[in-house]
């Protein structure tokens, strides 16, 4: 008997996210992606001046605020050709790895832990055993038998009173969940540690950017942060040094508690390396611009096909013509009119509803190909493409969790395994110990600039009469982001965000071709229809930013079952 | 610890930008005391916990859905806060919800609460409040104000205020 299972998860700004499987026999035989709602927030920036965009499109997403920011004032300095001073790359790059250090960490602790680990089974735990296991795999300070038994007990009075909070809506005893008492346990105190630790990562970017969540230090042409080593007021050393300590508790968390934590989740679900591959043609941009024109970059980008290595093709500018070619929009299974795949500057956003039709339009996201395909966005992508360009902190970091799991299995687990829903978990916590260690290069390399003398933050912009056309791209979080802008006598003309979700979760593409969500969902196995958290974690893996209200219609029956899901 | 002015909400969506609207209202008519912090949350959630946590006071300013008619304006006090978020009523559910869940956990939920929200007229796409609205937010604005003599503190108009037709301390 075939079921349709509607997952119908809500995103704060973008729209909500739904996602359609019909499960036969176990398993995912057919899933649709669609996007609920429409917004049309790039219209409200158009006609305005080029650099008030920044501000109001740091606004789009609750969760990636600094992102759609930063894509935006290199999409002006990319229209304008302008070069940007080292001293402004270098505190973006500082910024936009702290943020991404942040989302990263929530993401895996707080926002998609508990589609693995079962809070309620850590009371079963000894706390004694637990701190063996954990002390065996690593340094972390704070796995000791005192720490997890107080984490135990705050669990119990937690339990006792009846006020699971935030956990209580867990999948709690599902089948699926499979990890011992003691992992839990430990689980549940980096759960708990995490907490501190993302405060940290949370205050780099808050004493860069002026505050936080909206940073206000991100300007067409550079930041407006003042240099001066010497004064009280201004970015100078005692700032420069307190960054460095928050940095240094942030390094002993990522490789001391997050890698060794996603490589013991892996080895327990060695089963999930084998689901959710999906699309394995990969797009990341390079990141981390290392010169004024962004011709170099610590972390390479581009682009791989079929989950081949020796494809690897390299983004090598912000002026690539190989990407800036490549992305097209489709919006054939999307509520717009179709005029066949458009390129962002040429976009169009005419609303076509039509009610969801399984094989038409059903989708208020638009479908993104790059060169007529669709590509996979995101850290498995990015951490791929950093591998096949031979990036050492990349390889080591990878191979340090692919041993790890190994180890822990007892069995070979090779680069294959992260194609696959775990493997993108895998991949974030990898990403993360890479941009932890470019963070300290692009410390001293900030450190080592200025004291030249150089402190240079800001190149006016100039924007002539006519018509120019720019992109400005980040690799974040969630992956590939894109601002495309036109700007016509100094006024924004057409304005279009390519995001990574968009990426991720579009719908089918005018070769009917499913997105990446709808493809990494297919043969998932699904235990319980009625509390369908094998397509959560799949979903989850890809980091889309959402909390989800699950709704199952049995389409026998037609019931509907509301279930609340993390 | 400081008394937390928190406005939350999107100024993207018309009327669900209240909360920052009427942030930005005090900022421009009153001078801000060095005893308080006073906050765009915007659209953020867990960025929040650091900011929230341990505090003696907060006072909030949201949008809300409540089943009344736009332009309602809601007072809530202390515990009724956090469990106003925990049964999901407010459009901001999901990031301060998980915030206030979370401070619940690690102990550092804020002592008092203070909720002033406002049921929105439109949440379609755009960056100025409905006209409608721009009464409610004078009203919440004087409510803040008096919420915040009852708790010791009190505002001081600047002689002008600071708008952008006279942007001499705009800065911040």
């Amino acid at each position: 008997m075939t079921k349709r299972v509607i997952v119908d998860p809500v995103t704060r700004i973008e729209g909500h996210l739904r996602i359609d499987v019909e499960v036969d026999n176990g398993k995912v035989t057919k899933a649709w992606s669609s996007g609920q709602m429409w917004r049309g927030i790039e219209q409200i920036v158009v006609g305005r001046d080029p650099r008030d965009a920044w501000a109001f499109t740091q606004r789009i997403c609750g969760v990636c605020t600094t992102v759609h920011a930063l894509a935006s004032v290199r999409a002006v300095e990319n229209a304008l050709k302008m070069e940007v001073p080292l001293n402004a790359q270098l505190i973006r790059n500082l910024m936009l790895s702290a943020h991404a250090l942040h989302d990263h960490i929530v993401h895996f602790y707080h926002l998609s832990a508990l589609d693995w680990v079962d809070i309620v089974s850590a009371l079963q735990a000894d706390p004694k055993k637990a701190s063996q296991l954990a002390e065996s795999v690593s340094s972390w300070s704070l796995n000791g038998v005192h720490e997890l038994t107080q984490v135990q007990q705050k669990l119990q009075s937690f339990v006792d009173s009846g006020q699971l909070g935030i956990f209580a809506n867990g999948y709690w005893g599902h089948s699926a969940m499979k990890l011992p008492p003691e992992v839990n346990l430990i689980a549940a105190a980096h759960y708990l540690q995490a907490l501190e630790i993302q405060r940290d990562a949370n205050k780099i970017v808050t004493i860069l950017g002026g505050k936080t969540p909206h940073v206000q230090n991100l300007t067409v042409g550079g930041v407006t942060n003042s240099i001066n080593l010497d004064s009280q007021s201004v970015m100078n050393m005692e700032r420069l040094t307190y960054i460095l300590s928050l940095m240094d508790r942030l390094d002993d968390f990522i490789n001391n508690a997050y890698l060794v934590d996603v490589a013991i989740v892996g080895a327990n679900y060695l089963e999930w390396a084998g689901y959710g591959a999906g699309i394995t043609d990969y797009l990341s941009v390079p990141e981390m611009a290392l010169d004024n024109a962004g011709t170099k970059f610590a972390l390479p980008g581009g682009y791989i096909q079929n989950g081949d290595l020796s494809t690897f093709k390299p983004i090598t500018s912000f002026n690539d013509e190989f990407f800036i070619r490549g992305v097209h929009e489709s919006s054939k299974h999307s509520w717009y009119e179709d005029s066949g795949p458009l390129h962002p500057w040429k976009g169009e956003t005419q609303p076509n509803y039509t009610d969801f039709q399984d094989e038409g339009k059903y989708s208020w996201i638009k479908s993104p190909t790059f060169y007529g395909k669709p590509a996979q966005v995101g850290p498995l992508a990015n951490v791929l493409c950093l591998a096949a360009s031979g990036h050492v902190s990349a390889l080591k970091h990878t191979n340090f969790v692919l041993d790890t799991v190994s180890s822990l299995a007892g069995t070979k687990v090779g680069l294959g395994a992260l194609h696959s829903t775990i493997g993108r978990h895998a991949a974030r916590a990898v990403r993360s110990a890479v941009l932890m260690e470019e963070m300290r290069n692009q410390w001293q390399l900030l450190v080592n600039n200025i004291a030249t003398g150089d402190t240079k933050t800001f190149n006016q912009p100039v924007f002539p009469k006519g018509i120019q056309e720019g992109v400005g791209f980040h690799e974040a979080p969630r992956g590939v982001l894109s601002h495309w802008i036109v700007i016509e006598d100094g006024k924004i003309k057409n304005y279009q965000a390519v995001v990574p979700s968009t990426w991720n979760a579009g719908p089918r593409n005018d070769n009917d071709e499913p997105g990446p969500y709808e493809a990494a969902l297919l043969d998932n196995p699904v235990a319980d229809p009625e509390k369908p958290l094998e397509v959560l974690r799949t979903v989850h893996s890809f980091d889309p930013c959402i909390a989800c209200a699950i709704h199952m219609v049995d389409t026998e029956e037609n019931e509907i079952v509301k279930v609340r899901a993390l | 610890m400081k008394i937390l002015v928190l406005g939350i909400g999107n100024i993207l969506l018309t009327d669900e930008g209240i909360g920052v609207r009427v942030v930005e209202r005090l900022r421009e008519l009153y001078m801000i005391p060095d005893s308080i912090d006073i906050m765009d949350g915007g659209t953020a959630g867990m960025e929040l916990s650091g900011d929230l946590a341990n505090r003696e006071q907060v006072i909030l300013i949201d949008a809300v859905k409540t089943g009344a008619p736009a332009g309602t304006v809601v007072e809530l006090y202390d515990e009724q806060v956090p469990n106003l978020f925990r049964t999901h009523i407010s459009p901001h559910q999901l990031g301060i919800s998980d915030v206030l869940g979370i401070l619940r956990i690690t102990g550092e939920l804020p002592k008092h609460f203070t909720l002033f929200g406002a049921v929105p007229y439109s949440i379609d796409t755009s960056t100025e409040l409905s006209v409608e609205f721009h009464p409610i937010m004078d009203d919440i604005v004087q409510r803040v104000v008096t919420r915040l003599a009852q708790l010791g503190v009190n505002l001081t108009r600047h002689l002008q205020p600071i708008t952008s037709d006279n942007p001499t301390r705009m800065a911040s």
